[in-house]
């Protein structure tokens, strides 16, 4: 049975691609197989770990719980949209490098990935709320406590002047949570 | 392998899952459905991809409640500030489903139709009398939260049909809400779950009373608490009393991850810490 191939258009790390791929390849198989953008990482395949956290349009989503088909038309930015427009790392990578936040580094791309886009939203977070943002990526090397400063310290690099500011109120936020 | 369908409305989307009846599953978020598929779980012949069915992309507050479309992600119902005001249980439980990255794909009325007895969705949609709109070619048809749950993973859904909408009604006047659960980890499948509908008479005394659990049974599990709490002035329920109704009604089973003792008593224990926070917020 020869496959059914569905042309697919994706921006990645802006640059845009048409794929033509069959439509069970996930996005996370899509962007290692057929872009060679091996950053990302596909650990557990089921939407558990967070290796394979890309944005979509902007939005942290696991690319191992997407078929590429189906992201056609999006923008999508992996660990390698995530460095500095001259080439060298990004904020958040640098951080993670400063901060010894890595080990074996397979879980990384996807932590990159999900802080880059929670900075965004959340510039300056508490140590709390940096644990929370990573909640849902597994590392077995670390035990975290230096992927959580590696979070802080992002913060610091992505918006300097605002990270030496006093935060008001400090602690955690009263909310629903 | 599957055949892949992208329609772009839903008169498309009907006539697509009428052509390939029971042999077709509606993917929107796919966060439960993509793990069934790469585990190879479940092998569908034809997949129909609503993605593109933006008309299915709202949250839309109501006088009388929240109607969610098929294709609202739960990041965009969780964060509906006129939802949260009409319906402030969606928020406190959605917040519960995973990590807000799953959140951000996963759809609320794709997780109802999983019917999976430890989301938390099925069960804030039984606690309130919620219903869903399913749509087929030959009409629609509106299914109460009592008569959608089938089973473990199963619903009312017919083959051919699409669940279009699902309906929260905002609770009566003097009515809190509240959600509890225990999970291992922060975004894991509760061991137990509860919302907790409270709604006060004029005097503040607890007019009704009723939780919905996650992970106590195949489906939904509601409970009256009437019989423990009503009548009592709000700020002096006897939560201990609704503890134990609770402890004798439901009936967990033993799994790898708890027994059905340790269930039925984290049951009792969050309907009692839910049971207080929702009577306060009723008499705000």
């Amino acid at each position: 049975m020869t496959e059914t191939l569905h042309a697919t258009r994706l921006v990645v790390n802006g640059v845009a691609h048409t794929l033509h791929v069959p439509a069970r390849r996930l996005l996370a198989d899509a962007l290692r197989h057929d872009l060679g953008l091996t950053g990302t990482h596909l650990g557990c395949e089921h939407g558990v770990c967070g290796a394979c956290t890309v944005l979509v349009d902007g939005e942290p989503m696991r690319s191992c719980l997407m078929f590429a088909v189906s992201a056609d038309g999006a923008e999508i930015t992996t660990t390698e949209g995530c460095r500095a427009p001259d080439g060298g790392l990004g904020p958040v990578q640098q951080a993670f490098t400063e901060c010894h936040g890595l080990q074996c580094g397979f879980c990384t791309p996807g932590f990159v990935t999900t802080i880059t886009a929670y900075l965004r939203e959340n510039p300056l977070p508490t140590e709390a709320e940096a644990r929370e943002a990573i909640g849902g990526n597994l590392c077995r090397c670390t035990g975290y406590q230096n992927i959580v400063k590696s979070v802080l310290r992002a913060a610091e690099l992505v918006a300097p002047e605002a990270a030496v500011a006093p935060q008001a109120g400090g602690g955690l936020s009263e909310g629903p949570r | 392998m599957f055949e892949y369908h992208r329609p772009t409305s839903v008169g498309d989307a009907l006539a697509v899952l009428a052509d390939v009846g029971a042999d077709g599953k509606v993917l929107a978020g796919g966060q439960s459905l993509v793990p069934v598929l790469n585990m190879r779980l479940a092998a569908p012949g034809h997949l129909v991809d609503i993605n593109r069915l933006a008309e299915l992309a709202y949250v839309r507050t109501e006088p009388a409640g929240v109607r969610v479309g098929a294709l609202a992600r739960h990041a965009h119902v969780e964060r509906d500030e006129q939802a949260y005001a009409a319906v402030p249980l969606l928020r406190r439980a959605l917040i519960c489903v995973a990590h807000p990255t799953i959140r951000n794909r996963g759809t609320t009325v794709g997780s109802i139709v999983h019917a999976d007895p430890s989301g938390e969705a099925p069960a804030v949609l039984t606690l309130l009398d919620g219903e869903m709109e399913l749509a087929s070619v030959g009409g629609r048809r509106t299914v109460p939260a009592a008569e959608f749950f089938i089973a473990p993973l199963e619903s009312s859904l017919r083959a051919g049909e699409l669940a279009v909408s699902a309906y929260f009604p905002r609770p009566p006047a003097r009515s809190g809400t509240a959600w509890r659960e225990v999970s291992r980890r922060h975004g894991d499948y509760a061991l137990c779950g509860v919302g907790v509908l409270i709604t006060l008479d004029d005097d503040l005394r607890v007019a009704a009373a009723r939780a919905a659990f996650i992970s106590l049974g195949p489906t939904p599990v509601l409970v009256d608490l009437a019989d423990a709490v009503a009548g009592r002035p709000f700020d002096a329920v006897d939560w201990g009393a609704a503890a134990a109704l609770v402890r004798g009604q439901v009936e967990p089973e033993d799994d790898i991850h708890a027994t059905a003792a340790y269930r039925r008593h984290l049951a009792g224990v969050l309907t009692a810490r839910a049971g207080a926070d929702a009577a306060r917020e009723a008499a705000a």
